[in-house]
């Protein structure tokens, strides 16, 4: 095929216009060649002959005239073996080889294979004469404690083909032809275990979707007791800065019970991601043993890597979360911040001079986010696996104010929101989640009859607080003053977590039900106190007995003794 | 080689138009005598911001096309040196024309970071207790107009163990310029400083290159191995100023006549930001004054959603709510053993103190557990939040415990009973 060139006419920050002769097709990937260099952007418009090109790259020094090529191709990730634990930047570079190969700074124009070059052992699933199809597994290779199934593309067309030829078992170059696919109509095409897939096409080559209805464990209380999260579900945390959205996702993406973690780190802090980078290697996973990094995966586009890249990394992670689903795995794909990937459609829709929504967002913003979240699910493959990608998104609403349009257009499409609180926050109260605006639509670990009647008992007890406001202590009743401390309990022992504590960081789901069977109990319970200063002092002594609790290890005598000595404590004041 | 055109096309605000060919995104120029870069290219119009303003620009000004970026002179003779934001010296030394860098470079590979561990000590007990300051921490100071934040930031500047200090000073008050001098010179921190300073009266431009020069100068002393502070005073001058641009370059505005892209303009500086393996590092503090003691407004909300934290200066004192040390998790759990825990207990029992002070504000008779949040209140705000405080975090630890033990019983400050018993300064009863 002979390739479309072009030359620059315009550039305006990081939007070029280019004049091209022959056919261009709308997001295709094409280079611009400056010196030496050659610089990836996305043609986004065409108008009148000109494409307008989006750069995913500094675009300093470019000049009138100079050449363009087009790919034909459009914007992809390569999906194999050895995606997990690599680092990417949001067009799926290594970053380490890239500092290898650069150092310190990020230089442009640098593309490294995606996909490490080594050998993998391969087993062949398919044989010659069989029929497949997009998405059908030809063999598998075992990458760290999964087996990597190698299939066949997911943008093959047609039904027609079948194997040609495989390679018996055996090591294989990761790129080397394992297998060879024929149609009816004579067609050949050579499959290695590295497949292309375009970011922007969701991998649809599944039976069916299914309802999430099965809990992803976080191991932490609010979460899994009271805002369930679900394999294959979608949820938002948004939260003013400081509320602690970061520190949120990084407990999640430890203590997730998912097969594999991707962290898109989009458009935030750089220093972030290196205590993912850090801390991951030296932490084991509970359930296999082995070290967490060895499931995840880090896509990291920080805020001062070019923006274009930006909107590209959230497609590059979901896309590869797609993949690990066609193996029957449970996908955890955390991004941090939706907001950033919201602002760099702005930009470059400002740049486009589209006609501006609210807050000057483009007018696609709500369809984008929509598809974005649908690309989570749990689903039943052709072999009758089930595999899911679940989504949870943090959003950084402008001025901590949750009616602003990137918000809203993410709770129209969630199962679950998180948000956090900035009273909270700044009262130590962590995580900041607000029980009471928060909600989740996915069955959670408790009985759901019993989280309600906790929360309200919170719901009462904040009404108390504030009518004490207003009427002072003195007007209260003992009885609504008890309510009042019961609610308090029940946020300072359960709700908040300390995830800097090395017990109290990661709650295992017996140990939840266990702790809330305590603590429902001395929430259902009356009391025999009257006096506000005795009242005051039972609840204090009784929190601090829970929060000693949180620092026994499960299932040792000093937890169950802790337990006895509570159950005892508040039975003790219990009315009969 | 050097072409020159001479034809302006239009002049609008600081913003120029001129007929020419071969020229690249982002080269500088000379327009008459001052500087000028181009911002955006279509087809051969080139669009160029003219420094020192396009005021008295004139259509038949010669402009001559450079062939390179905005650079700065980068040596060892920066030191004690004083520039504007074009990089001509304001101070009477000479020109340094030597090794010239690009400024607003590429940024640092994330996989090439380290995380940061070193405490920066500042003797200010709501700093180094409360919010720790980390090497390689970038962090604003939010303040309303009127606030000492100029002083404090040369306080902390002339308290921290650091090898340079850079300060970048966008639209400053001159007086607030000569104090700066003034303090550095007699704190004898002067022959490790370099300064790019804008002030208020310099055209507007100008100081949109103050950081950029600032953060391209400290990223080199990082390289060699150097600590590096970088101060940014005032960030809100340098967005305004972004805007102004961003108006007359007729871009749609996002909010409040903000661009678009603040959140990247902004974040591209502060990422800077970084502790190199193997090297120096650089530490960021800027000011961000809220215009109407408004936090929501765009630009300290951008810088906050950016930066590692942020220190509230209100009412002449660093607020205990809303200021917040990202890092401090990475030091503060190897300076004292309960640094942490007296850190999050004594803030929830002064959140404690805030309500009681609200209802005894309203009339409502205070209970006992109320005098005693009060009284605890009010210790803490005189013996730690005052910010003429200036002890070691030792001793503010101490200071910690000695007003808990004044003011509570032990299993009313919710902290463990562990460490109640090692540190608690009276004898306990049992």
């Amino acid at each position: 095929m002979e390739t479309v060139t072009g030359h620059v006419t315009g550039i305006n920050s990081n939007l070029a216009n280019v004049s091209f002769e022959g056919a261009v097709r709308k997001n295709e990937v094409g280079y611009i060649l400056v010196d030496d260099k050659r610089l990836k952007g996305e043609v986004i418009r065409i108008t009148n002959g000109v494409a307008s090109m989006q750069i995913y790259e500094m675009s300093n020094g470019i000049k009138i005239g100079d050449p363009v090529e087009f790919t034909g191709e459009l914007m992809s990730v390569d999906l194999g073996p050895g995606i997990l634990t690599q680092i990417y930047d949001g067009l799926q570079n290594p970053l380490p080889e890239l500092a290898e190969k650069c150092g310190f700074f990020l230089q442009r124009g640098v593309y490294l294979d995606a996909i490490p070059n080594k050998d993998w052992e391969f087993t062949p699933v398919a044989k010659v004469g069989d029929s497949v199809s997009a998405g059908d597994t030809i063999g598998t290779v075992p990458e760290g404690i999964f087996t990597h199934r190698i299939m066949v593309p997911f943008t093959l067309k047609g039904s027609d083909w079948t194997v040609k030829s495989i390679k018996e078992k055996g090591s294989y170059n990761v790129r080397s032809t394992i297998c060879v696919i024929a149609n009816g109509a004579g067609e050949e095409k050579e499959l290695s275990m590295v497949i292309t897939q375009p970011v922007k096409q969701p991998i649809s080559c599944y039976e069916e979707r299914l309802k999430p209805d099965e809990p992803l464990i976080m191991k932490l209380r609010c979460v899994d007791a009271f805002l369930p999260v679900a394999k294959g579900g979608t949820f938002c945390v948004p939260g003013p800065f400081g509320a602690g959205k970061t520190v949120l996702q990084h407990m999640e993406a430890k203590n997730g019970e998912a097969d594999i973690v991707i962290i898109a780190a989009c458009g935030e802090r750089a220093g972030e991601v290196v205590e993912v980078l850090t801390e991951f290697p030296e932490l084991d996973d509970p359930r296999t043993g082995r070290s967490l990094m060895e499931r995840t995966v880090i896509i990291c586009n920080t805020s001062s890597m070019p923006v274009a890249a930006r909107e590209a990394s959230c497609y590059t992670a979901v896309t590869i979360a797609e993949y690990y689903r066609q193996m029957g795995l449970n996908v955890l794909l955390l991004a941090d911040s939706t907001s950033r990937w919201a602002q760099a459609m702005r930009e470059m829709s400002g740049r486009l001079e589209e006609i501006p929504g609210e807050e000057a967002f483009p007018a696609y913003l709500e369809s984008t986010i929509a598809s974005f979240y649908e690309r989570a699910g749990k689903v039943r493959l052709k072999d009758g696996s089930i595999g899911s990608v679940t989504i949870g998104g943090t959003v950084s609403p402008a001025g901590g104010n949750f009616e602003e349009p990137v918000t809203q257009a993410t709770l129209k499409v969630v199962g679950a929101f998180h948000g956090l609180s900035r009273e909270r926050s700044d009262a130590r109260k962590y995580p900041a989640i607000d029980p009471m605006e928060s909600w989740s639509k996915y069955p959670g670990i408790i009985d759901m009859d019993l989280v309600e009647k906790a929360r309200g008992i919170l719901r009462r007890s904040i009404e108390i607080n504030q009518m004490m406001k207003v009427i002072g202590e003195e007007g209260t009743t003992a009885e609504d003053y008890i309510t009042y401390q019961k609610g308090e309990l029940l946020d300072a022992v359960y709700l908040q977590q300390n995830s800097f504590d090395p017990i109290d960081a990661a709650c295992l789901p017996e140990r939840q039900r266990i702790e809330f069977d305590v603590l429902y109990e001395a929430l259902m319970l009356k009391y025999d106190l009257e006096d506000k200063d005795e009242i005051r002092s039972f609840f204090n002594q009784l929190r601090q007995e829970f929060l000693d609790w949180h620092g026994t290890v499960f299932e040792t005598p000093e937890f169950e003794a802790q337990k006895n000595k509570i159950t005892d404590f508040f039975k003790s004041k219990a009315l009969a | 080689m050097q072409k020159v055109y001479t034809k302006i096309e239009s002049i609008v605000g600081n913003v120029i138009t001129v007929r020419a060919d071969g020229i690249r995104n982002g080269d500088l120029a000379l327009v008459g005598d001052s500087y000028a870069n181009v911002i955006k290219l279509d087809r051969d119009m080139v669009s160029l911001q003219v420094f020192a303003g396009a005021q008295g620009v004139s259509t038949n000004d010669p402009v001559r096309f450079l062939g390179r970026p905005m650079q700065v002179s980068f040596s060892e003779h920066l030191l004690g040196r004083i520039f504007n934001g074009a990089g001509v010296p304001r101070d009477n030394g000479p020109a340094l024309k030597d090794n010239m860098i690009d400024i607003g470079g590429p940024s640092f590979n994330p996989a090439k970071r380290i995380v940061p561990k070193k405490m920066i000590r500042t003797g200010i007990p709501m700093i180094d207790l409360f919010n720790t300051l980390v090497e390689s921490q970038k962090l604003p100071i939010f303040s309303v107009s009127g606030e000492p934040y100029n002083q404090l930031l040369a306080r902390i500047a002339l308290q921290a163990e650091v090898d340079v200090i850079v300060l970048g000073g966008m639209g400053l008050k001159y007086d607030d310029y000569l104090s700066f001098k003034d303090t550095l010179e007699k704190g004898g921190a002067m022959s490790h400083t370099v300064m790019f300073i804008h002030t208020a009266a310099d055209p507007t431009v100008e100081s949109t290159l103050v950081p950029d020069m600032s953060l391209a100068v400290a990223e080199q002393f990082a390289l060699e191995g150097k600590k590096v502070l970088v101060l940014l005073t005032d960030m809100t001058s340098y967005c305004d100023a972004q805007k102004e641009l961003a108006i007359t370059m007729e871009q749609v505005p996002s909010n409040r006549g903000y661009p678009g892209d603040l959140y990247s303009m902004l974040a591209s500086r502060y990422e800077k930001a970084v502790a190199i393996e193997g090297a120096g590092s650089i530490t960021i503090l800027g000011v961000t004054t809220m215009p109407g003691d408004d936090v929501t407004h765009p630009v300290p909300d951008n810088t906050g959603y950016i930066t590692e934290g942020q220190f509230y200066l209100k009412n002449g004192h660093i607020e205990p709510f809303g200021s917040l040390s990202r890092l401090k998790q990475n030091v503060n759990g190897k300076t004292r053993d309960d640094h942490r825990a007296l850190m999050d207990g004594m803030i929830k029992l002064y959140a404690q103190y805030k309500e009681s002070l609200e209802k005894k504000s309203m009339g409502f008779t205070m209970s006992a557990w109320d005098d005693k949040l009060l009284k605890y209140g009010e210790m803490f705000e005189s013996k730690l939040m005052d910010l003429s405080v200036n002890i070691p975090l030792e001793a503010a630890l101490d200071l910690g415990w000695e007003i808990l033990a004044d003011c509570f019983e032990p299993n009313e400050t919710g902290l463990k009973t562990s460490l109640i018993k090692e540190r608690w300064p009276k004898t306990l009863d049992d």
